[in-house]
């Protein structure tokens, strides 16, 4: 057999390989994407809450794509306890100026961020939060004090409809 | 089995073993030759292909029953317990019948363990079958699921986060695996298509275990390879069949007794309140059969870490036949190794107690101490035992140490109180 013929089969069959690859995986990409959210569940994104009966010291939850959202009216206390932590004492360190723009309200995801569980509220070392699941405490701002959750509770898009509506989402 | 020269005795047998050979199968399978000094620790194959057998049949006939929709499927349990005619039988057994599974596969796996039943040329059987382990974990969690109970519901919510501690991808694939932002309906009905598919790919993978272990033959309790057939082998049928039917009469006594009398002492009163994403469960647990592997997830306080460590402890085991360097299997001849053997055992069960109790103060440390050990034993003390280790003197056949007395045997006893 000649150098040339064999090069010639040699591109044939990288040809068709590489057409075939491209094949198979237009054709998986589906399969693997169905698993994806669908339109419906996209179309549950935002969600309206009326929080006038809420009073200061209290925290109601909502439900926001299926997970509990926190809204607390916190304490003239919790405020000034949040905002005079250093950054350096701060496992995932945020100001609570960027958590809570409003400082008299906070809205984060009521999910730990170790393994997803839903914390209790006023409880743990820190007066905020306290995940029963593996024992992480979070602070008055829901930040991450101490155990094995890496980040501070996630605060979601949210803005103030009016004085008394929030919308999350 | 090439090695098979079987022909049927009627001449419709042999007409249709020369189109399809399953009455060659049959001989073999009967015909088998295996050693004869197997103990009960060997009976535990046969129980465990009753389990998935079993686990099979009621899973089958509770899909009849069950819906999998987030609305319905915690009432649907529930109208299997009440009003489907013995629902409530089919579903203990299944239910028990999961941990029955696992109790024999723990059984099954320390076996090899002791009897060094993973080394060559059995390394393939091993492998094989700690990947049926992993699916049997992947079935179990989800079946767990399907109540749609508090735990199932935080159970699936705490093992899908797992996957969250994958760096940059990790959040998305969570995403992907619920099929939303959160547990939810999308949720369930692929764990049932899965818990559904999962126990099919085990019966594939366990007639490939079986195949796997027919070409090298059965290890024994001496650990020594014998020449088959032999003085050494019987046929698996009547001599195995009858053994491994015993104990499997033993074995559905236990089974029984849990079904029958303390069908949910194993199970959680948490996941008869129907799942609720709003509250958790004051103490999430998982069942007993994993509670080993959770404690070494939570002894770690770092949560990327914590799961490479639980995945691991896992993973290890599958290249266990290199990590262990001796070249005798039994731990019967092993002296070292059959302390260190214990050692693991009572490791093993102190990590699943820990796994129950909250993680923290005197529970955490003895999870840490247990989980370094755990990885010591297996990374450490293994591959050095099989350098450092006097081994005893083996006997030359199966047959010797039954039969007592052996020239050969005293000799060598003798040579070793002499250095003694």
């Amino acid at each position: 057999m000649s150098e040339k013929k064999t090069k010639r089969r040699d591109f044939l069959f990288t040809a068709t390989t590489a057409v075939g690859a491209v094949g198979a995986a237009a054709v998986v990409w589906p399969m693997i994407d169905q698993m994806n959210p669908d339109a419906s569940v996209k179309a549950l994104a935002s969600t309206e809450v009326d929080v006038s009966s809420v009073n200061p010291g209290n925290t109601i939850t909502v439900l926001w794509r299926g997970k509990p959202v926190f809204i607390r009216r916190r304490t003239k206390e919790e405020i000034d306890e949040a905002r005079k932590v250093k950054m350096e004492d701060l496992i995932h360190p945020e100001k609570d100026e960027d958590r809570a723009k409003n400082p008299e309200w906070l809205v984060m995801l009521g999910v730990c961020t170790h393994l997803g569980c839903v914390p209790l509220n006023d409880k743990g070392d820190y007066n905020g939060w306290f995940c029963p699941c593996h024992g992480s405490h979070y602070d008055t701002s829901g930040r991450i004090r101490k155990g094995p959750a890496p980040l501070n509770m996630e605060v979601p898009k949210y803005e103030f409809v009016n004085a008394n509506t929030i919308k999350i989402g | 089995m090439s090695d098979h020269d079987y022909r049927p005795k009627s001449k419709v047998g042999q007409w249709f073993n020369d189109r399809l050979p399953l009455l060659t199968l049959a001989n073999h399978l009967t015909d088998y030759p295996t050693p004869k000094n197997l103990n009960y620790w060997w009976t535990f194959g046969g129980i465990l292909t009753f389990c998935l057998i079993t686990q099979i049949i009621t899973g089958l006939t509770l899909a009849m029953h069950y819906i999998a929709h987030a609305d319905m499927a915690f009432e649907s349990v529930e109208h299997i317990m009440r009003d489907v005619n013995y629902g409530w039988l089919i579903r203990y057994i299944h239910a028990n019948g999961a941990s029955m599974f696992f109790l024999a596969v723990y059984i099954h796996i320390f076996r090899s363990l002791f009897y060094g039943s993973y080394k060559a040329p059995r390394e393939i059987i091993w492998i094989i079958g700690i990947i049926i382990y992993l699916l049997m974990m992947a079935a179990a969690f989800m079946g767990y699921v399907l109540p749609w109970g508090q735990m199932s519901f935080w159970g699936a919510t705490v093992i899908t986060n797992l996957f969250s501690a994958i760096p940059l991808v990790g959040e998305g694939i969570v995403t992907w695996l619920w099929g939303g932002y959160s547990v939810d309906n999308p949720t369930l009905t692929r764990f049932f298509t899965l818990h559904y598919l999962i126990p099919f790919l085990i019966l594939g993978l366990v007639v490939l275990h079986i195949w796997a272990l027919h070409v090298p033959g059965n290890n024994n309790p001496v650990g020594i390879d014998i020449k088959k057939p032999s003085k050494d082998t019987v046929p698996f049928h009547p001599y195995i069949v009858i053994k491994d039917g015993f104990a499997l009469l033993m074995f559905m006594i236990v089974f029984a007794f849990f079904v029958f009398y303390a069908p949910n002492i194993l199970g959680h009163a948490d996941n008869y309140i129907e799942a609720n994403p709003m509250v958790t469960p004051a103490h999430i647990v998982p069942e007993w059969y994993l509670l080993p592997f959770y404690a070494i997830l939570r002894s770690v306080p770092d949560k990327l870490l914590g799961v490479v460590a639980m995945l691991s402890a896992i993973l290890i085991l599958a290249v266990l036949p290199w990590l262990d360097t001796s070249k005798i299997r039994s731990a019967v001849f092993r002296p070292l190794y059959r302390q260190f053997y214990w050692i693991l055992v009572a490791d093993v069960l102190i990590l699943g107690y820990v796994g129950a109790m909250p993680a923290e103060g005197l529970y955490l440390l003895i999870a840490r101490v247990a989980t370094a050990y755990y990885f010591l034993h297996f990374l450490v003390i293994l591959p050095v035992l099989g350098f450092k280790e006097k081994t005893l003197p083996m006997p030359l056949s199966i047959t010797e140490p039954v039969l007592g007395g052996s020239p050969n045997l005293a000799a060598a006893r003798n040579k070793e109180s002499k250095i003694e």
